[in-house]
């Protein structure tokens, strides 16, 4: 794996997805499982569910003090709105990743490092939509080394209800190989997995 | 399944639920609000836990029921608890009031958010320090303590109970919406490892009690309903036997006694963070989020060769008077960042006494401050004397 000194991630998605969840098992497993330091934090409106939402997320070899992030080297969209509102925000030479069926990606805002899965229609394959943001990390593990994917799947198993594990870790798994296969098909050898 | 009263271990948590497992730790087993964001999760957590520890949960109407109710378990004899934020710290204050004159122990984590009113929900403010000074009417003294992680909200949430069995009043935790909702690893110690504080109980005869009598130490033993003591709670100005006396006298005996034994433990109770403090010439007192922002600004500083320190304040109040008066000769300037229009800077402007320039550094809520900010204030600073 190649080593960083910080990383600072966002997902981005509507409420009732998952997506404080996602920031919530990467952090977990920098944190806990990985021994790095990180911090995650959130941002939401009043809304229940449905309204816009994100989980900011910084990982780092060193204590963070200020837990905002700014402009994310990595970001991941899972709604339109949420695209719309923080593809801006993106660093130079960042990392764009989207659930193909639900964002639709101005030409002019790919960035280099680009990259979609279906993460949602993956997740009601496997039995409920809601394993999305699940599908999300394991395809974020395998595109971007952050963690290691053992500690990502430690921290699932130590997040999600006993009765749906077996499930979580089918549906990472199913979000890894496809990343794998991704970066197979880009020809990029650099990115192949640890 | 036998549930853990102490989660020993390494955890991600964010500042709600480590101030719930801060409560639990220090032996809270009641608790009544009325969920609020950002302070929701604490309710969330704590409506889990307490039932599978023998302890009691109840989401009562309002804040000004769950307050009262607060009251009424520690006078029961259990440590007791509610976590509110914005509006419904407000609606608490009269019950906080009552609960300083008739000298009930328990803790109060108010998480900030944006106000006045209703105002931001879910976003970050520092708006309430004031209030939690003197929110409720007349005159009394308060402890109230600023987390500043996730980590911070567990310790201090332990510290809070201690702080408030031991000096006999509610106790403050002043939390805001970042740290509430940040997660961040927190790590439990071992039971054994954490320091739990009782309140003092009664070692005289029945006959000779009286329930307000102060010791040596300026705090009156606590018996409480069911010991077999003769108890008199009111709100009325009263007496050492707990009844009402309509006088000055009993009014200044007793608020006297209320102010005393907090002012006269100040040395006991202030504790502030040091850092980067025996050589600096500009010095950031920070609480809070803000304290974090202010270390980064601190470093920062350091790496360009100036001299900045860092006082973090963990008790806001009591204000830590005589460290403020003992540096403010010796330095170039004091820089404070809070997330409010400037409160507690009133308090740092009247410690210093005029002997060198404070600076604020602020917004009235809805981000935290940059870092970057807290810096070019240094630099200002500096450049403003030399």
């Amino acid at each position: 794996m190649k080593t960083f000194k910080e990383k600072h991630i966002i997902f981005t998605g509507f409420g009732g997805q998952g997506i404080v969840m996602a920031g919530d098992i990467l952090g977990k497993a920098a944190s806990i499982f990985d021994h790095k330091f990180a911090t995650m934090t959130q941002n939401y409106g009043p809304e229940a569910r449905g309204g816009a939402c994100s989980s900011q997320v910084i990982i780092s070899l060193e204590e963070i003090l200020f837990p905002c992030v700014e402009n994310p080297e990595i970001l991941v969209c899972m709604s339109q709105e949420a695209y719309s509102k923080n593809i801006k925000s993106l660093r130079d030479g960042g990392t764009l990743i989207w659930d193909t069926d639900l964002v639709h990606i101005r030409k002019t805002d790919i960035p280099e490092k680009a990259y979609n899965i279906p993460a949602t229609r993956f997740a009601e394959e496997l039995g409920t939509k809601m394993m999305a943001n699940i599908v999300m990390l394991g395809f974020l593990s395998a595109v971007e080394h952050l963690v290691h994917a053992d500690a990502l799947k430690r921290a699932i198993l130590d997040s999600v209800p006993p009765s749906t594990k077996d499930n979580n870790i089918n549906a990472f798994n199913t979000g890894r190989e496809y990343g794998h296969t991704v970066i197979k098909g880009l020809e990029q050898p650099e990115h192949v997995t640890d | 399944m036998f549930a853990k009263e102490v989660l020993t271990g390494i955890h991600f948590f964010n500042g709600d639920q480590a101030c719930c497992e801060g409560a639990l730790a220090a032996g809270c087993r009641f608790f009544a609000g009325y969920p609020i964001t950002p302070a929701t999760e604490i309710a969330e957590s704590i409506s889990r836990r307490l039932p599978e520890l023998g302890g009691i949960y109840i989401q009562m109407e309002d804040e000004i029921a769950s307050m009262a109710a607060v009251l009424g378990a520690s006078w029961g004899g259990v440590k007791a608890m509610t976590s509110t934020s914005g509006p419904g710290f407000s609606l608490m204050m009269e019950n906080i009031g009552l609960g300083v004159c008739t000298e009930t122990p328990c803790v109060v984590c108010n998480v900030q958010r944006g106000g006045p009113s209703t105002g931001l929900p879910t976003l970050v403010a520092q708006g309430d320090m004031m209030q939690a000074r003197w929110g409720s009417h007349g005159h009394y003294e308060i402890i109230a303590l600023a987390p500043a992680s996730p980590q911070d909200m567990f310790d201090f949430t332990i510290r809070a109970f201690n702080l408030s069995e031991q000096y006999r009043l509610p106790v403050i935790i002043l939390a805001d919406e970042v740290i509430g909702h940040m997660n961040e690893r927190v790590i439990i110690p071992r039971e054994d490892e954490i320091e739990i504080i009782n309140r003092p109980k009664p070692t005289v005869s029945r006959e000779e009690y009286l329930p307000y009598k102060a010791e040596a130490d300026g705090i009156a033993p606590m018996a409480t309903c069911g010991d077999g003591y003769r108890i008199h709670i009111t709100g009325l100005t009263h007496d050492e036997r707990g009844y009402p006396g309509m006088d000055a006298k009993t009014q200044d005996q007793m608020v006297n006694r209320l102010v005393a034994k907090i002012r006269n433990n100040r040395d006991k109770i202030i504790k502030t963070k040091n850092l980067y403090l025996d050589d600096a010439n500009v010095v950031i007192v920070a609480y809070g989020i803000s304290a974090r922002s202010a270390l980064q600004a601190v470093r920062d500083a350091r790496n360009e060769g100036i001299k900045a320190g860092l006082i973090k304040l963990e008790t806001v109040w009591p204000f830590p008077e005589e460290l403020i008066r003992s540096l403010a000769p010796q330095v170039k300037a004091f820089i404070m960042p809070e997330i409010n229009g400037g409160q507690m800077v009133l308090e740092l402007e009247r410690c210093t006494g005029g002997a060198c320039p404070v600076t604020l550094v602020s917004n009235f809520g809805g981000s935290i401050i940059h870092p970057g900010l807290i810096l070019s204030s240094i630099h200002k600073a500096i450049k403003g004397k030399s």
